[in-house]
């Protein structure tokens, strides 16, 4: 019995660090965070402190957020912008599926037993531990309209076809800005870590189920079929889930340094607007309210997938 | 009737060879040309930086000469020592990086070895509340912790650039996830021989543990030093800039002024890392694995 109780008291020991910390920074934000999102906080309301501009408001953050009312006959949404930021958003996340079948091609390319293998991996890995920020300096100069390197090659390609192109205006066309900042992510996480764990699974295939193929005398194709994908299904589960996670809450670093969230809010995701209505407009329980709404997002995708996709899975 | 057998088993293993041959020419042609659009951003980032500000925007980029400077303006480098204070947001970055991975790696260490090794009341429920919180938005929990930061006036000092981040669930998570996985016995006889529960923790659990230590130890070290949002939100005067948000000022400032300057900057920022990598690189494929694997 003594000992039992020695345990739990060493147990408490060891927790106490972390656990002060999580509660701190973490256990205690969640649940004041809910509050928040039921407030009116003007951080910034002038004279006496900032607890000043503290107003309970009930619902009217989410009414606001997620609200219509009718103009004209027609229903119009209460914050314009919230829908726009969130289109963009899911409009960013198109580049996921394309970025996965990159890093699934790359992997198979790699899998070959090739020579070299270790300088290819360490090329394609490089942009995922380069600080982002001055991967996404770079990119903005490469993407500028006049001198940037991209136009000076399509402008150049044109020239030797025989034709006469010129590039977009990347950054400040509002139909650009997003495919700009699909390239980007894309150039930059093809061949992370989403290429390393396919290339993990695709070394754990068993060669065995290869031969059986073989003899059975299946085709190159049927064997990828019926053989590399299946086993790959458990990765791609998993890369495929991490992704819907993080493009919802992604971004954010590339957008604030290419463009500002411009032109006109063509490149504002979610995210974006959260940091715009703390930081901005200082507006404290409107950016919490929008945070929680992009967890219901977040929960109800993750969740659909995990039922859809999850019997998609070939566990063995 | 057997020569017979063995000329087509042999016809089998040469078309077989070929086919493979042909397979690998496929995968090295497909290899280089992505690597090329992976490497060529960067060596034209190495280029500008060495060049003077007027050659830049003149050059035809299919001509090869021009991708290599006509005299090296090494200045460039020392330039941007000149005009930002780039050595002290590299020192900011470096510091706030070891003090946050450390904490990480202590804290979660203490707190794992109790959800993993120990029996105490309350326990499954306390981890229960740890990965719940795992699954909320980082957004969700800065709000909060902006303002708290702003009430106990710590905005623009290193303690709120490290002590928020230094108590993660993740890391919690991922350690006891892998003590779980060390045999019983160890432990057991440890006890007989009258090893304390902190000498189980110190002499058994960690010695046994370096994989998983230094896989959070490096996946740590890079989300701090990527991390961006906090330092943004947290840091307002030019010596508190970490490296990014360092780089994204100097940014708005110079994009267009001087791209020369702009791209040392860059190049300074990312080829040490490149040389870290370099070294290191086995153990941050191994740490991508093993995460992958557990979940």
């Amino acid at each position: 019995m003594k000992a039992k109780y020695k345990e739990a008291v060493v147990a408490y020991l060891f927790l106490t660090p972390n656990f002060i910390g999580f509660l701190v920074f973490t256990f205690l934000p969640v649940i004041f965070s809910m509050i928040l999102s039921f407030f009116h906080w003007e951080l910034l309301s002038s004279g006496g402190g900032i607890f000043s501009g503290l107003k309970f408001v009930g619902l009217a953050n989410f009414i606001k957020l997620l609200g219509f009312h009718i103009q004209n006959g027609k229903p119009i949404p209460n914050d314009p912008h919230f829908w726009y930021y969130l289109f963009n958003t899911v409009f960013l996340m198109l580049a996921i599926p394309v970025g996965i079948f990159g890093s699934l091609l790359l992997a198979l390319a790699m899998n070959q037993r090739l020579k070299g293998i270790v300088f290819y991996r360490m090329i394609f890995f490089l942009p995922t531990i380069c600080p982002i920020a001055a991967i996404v300096v770079l990119w903005k100069v490469l993407l500028n309209p006049d001198f940037g390197l991209i136009n000076n090659l399509i402008v150049k390609l044109g020239a030797v076809l025989g034709v006469s192109l010129t590039g977009p205006n990347w950054l400040s066309d509002p139909r650009w800005v997003k495919p700009a900042i699909m390239l980007i992510s894309l150039w930059m996480t093809i061949g992370g870590y989403n290429m390393i764990l396919y290339l993990a699974a695709l070394q754990g295939i068993p060669r065995d189920l290869y031969e059986a193929a073989e003899i059975d005398g299946a085709s190159g194709w049927q064997k990828f079929r019926y053989i590399t994908l299946p086993m790959l299904s458990p990765t791609t589960f998993f890369i495929t889930i991490m992704s819907i996670i993080g493009g919802f809450q992604g971004g954010f670093a590339i957008i604030y340094i290419l463009t500002g969230g411009g032109p006109a809010g063509a490149s504002t995701t979610i995210m974006y607007y959260i940091f715009t209505n703390l930081y901005e407009f200082q507006k404290a329980g409107y950016a919490a309210a929008i945070a929680w709404v992009l967890f219901v997002i977040i929960f109800f995708f993750t969740r659909l997938y995990w039922k859809k996709g999850g019997k998609l899975v070939h566990y063995y | 009737m057997n020569t017979g057998k063995a000329l087509t088993l042999q016809k089998i293993k040469e078309s077989r060879k070929k086919r493979e041959r042909f397979k690998k020419l496929i995968a090295y042609l497909f290899l280089t040309l992505f690597g090329l659009t992976m490497v060529l951003p960067f060596i034209w980032m190495v280029s500008t930086s060495l060049k003077l500000p007027q050659e830049v925007f003149t050059e035809d980029p299919l001509q090869f000469k021009n991708w290599i400077p006509e005299n090296f303006v090494w200045k460039n480098y020392i330039e941007v020592f000149k005009v930002i204070p780039f050595f002290r947001f590299y020192v900011n970055s470096i510091f706030v990086a070891i003090c946050v991975t450390l904490g990480v790696v202590l804290t979660s260490s203490f707190s794992g070895y109790a959800f993993s090794r120990l029996r105490f009341p309350g326990r499954d429920k306390l981890f229960f509340a740890y990965i719940a919180t795992m699954m909320i938005p980082g957004a969700v929990i800065i709000i909060p912790v902006f303002i708290l930061m702003r009430v106990i006036g710590w905005i623009d000092t290193y303690k709120a650039l490290i002590i928020p981040a230094m108590f993660t669930a993740y890391g919690t998570f991922m350690l006891r996830q892998f003590f779980m996985t060390l045999p019983q016995e160890l432990e057991d006889a440890a006890k007989i021989d009258g090893c304390g529960f902190f000498g189980i923790y110190w002499r058994i659990i960690l010695p046994l543990s370096k994989p998983a230590l230094a896989t959070l130890t490096v996946f740590t070290f890079i989300g701090n030093w990527q991390s961006f949002l906090w330092p943004l939100l947290v840091t307002n005067s030019i010596d508190m800039y970490t490296l990014p948000i360092g780089l994204s000022y100097f940014q708005s400032q110079y994009y267009l002024v001087n791209w020369t300057l702009l791209m040392a900057a860059s190049t300074m920022a990312i080829v040490p890392v490149i040389i870290i990598f370099m070294f290191a690189q086995k153990f941050f494929i191994e740490g991508v694995k093993l995460t992958g694997i557990k979940g």
